[in-house]
């Protein structure tokens, strides 16, 4: 049996108006991935769904892959698509 | 190539950010000024509103200003000023200015610098209307970059 580990999710423009909050910690069982992240958020905040299938996933801040590893004191960040300019 | 980098809340210094990259090995400075436009698409613009992941944002500008260097060599001065919070109609939103030796590879980098910036900086920016506001996208924004998303 797996141990639950919390994951905070930093949220940003579209992405926290979506969620209403500019941070989340989801409870996922470990081994925690990007994807399993993305699932998460995607089912505790509905708003946010139609933007995460286009958004990027952000671990102490470098870009990763759907199966990146996540670990409790990681930094993770939901990337939007940008609009700076 | 000396570098400036600057994410701020408040009004941007156009002059000192020029200033910033000025040099006297250099004959030339770039500066492109992106400003607030009044309308879009017929609605009128009451202001935008720009929000940003600071720490990462920091890093892609030291990324930005690192592709510069190898593309043109001969850059001098680098500076690039974005601005976060509310950004009236008319005023600077963001800055980036190059100083080189010649005025060519001073536009090029510069035409590069805000390019970029438009397709990797983590920055947000909604357009409020009176009747509410919208969350603009960059067509340039790279989803790939770095391997596949989730």
């Amino acid at each position: 049996m797996s141990t639950p580990s919390g994951v905070t999710v930093l949220l940003f423009g579209p992405a926290r108006e979506a969620a209403g909050c500019s941070q989340t910690v989801m409870e996922l069982p470990t081994p925690v991935t990007a994807a399993k992240v993305v699932d998460a958020l995607s089912t505790a905040h509905p708003n946010l769904a139609p933007l995460l299938g286009r958004s990027r996933l952000v671990v102490n801040q470098r870009y990763v892959d759907a199966d990146a590893s996540i670990g409790p004191d990681d930094e993770v960040a939901i990337i939007p698509p940008v609009s700076g300019g | 190539m000396r570098t400036e980098f600057e994410i701020t809340d408040g009004p941007l210094d156009v002059a000192g950010v020029v200033g910033s990259v000025a040099d006297t090995a250099a004959g030339a400075i770039a500066v492109f000024a992106g400003t607030t436009r009044k309308s879009f698409e017929g609605k009128a613009v009451r202001h935008l509103e720009y929000e940003a992941y600071a720490p990462l944002a920091e890093r892609t500008l030291q990324e930005i200003g690192t592709e510069i260097a190898l593309k043109w060599p001969q850059t001098i001065g680098l500076a690039i000023a974005h601005r976060l919070g509310t950004v009236d109609v008319g005023e600077v939103s963001v800055l980036v200015a190059v100083s080189a030796p010649h005025r060519r590879e001073a536009f090029a980098a510069c035409e590069y610098g805000i390019d970029r910036l438009k397709a990797v900086l983590p920055v947000w920016k909604k357009e409020v209307f009176v009747d509410g506001g919208v969350w603009k996208e960059n067509p340039e924004w790279e989803r790939e970059r770095g391997g596949e998303p989730p």
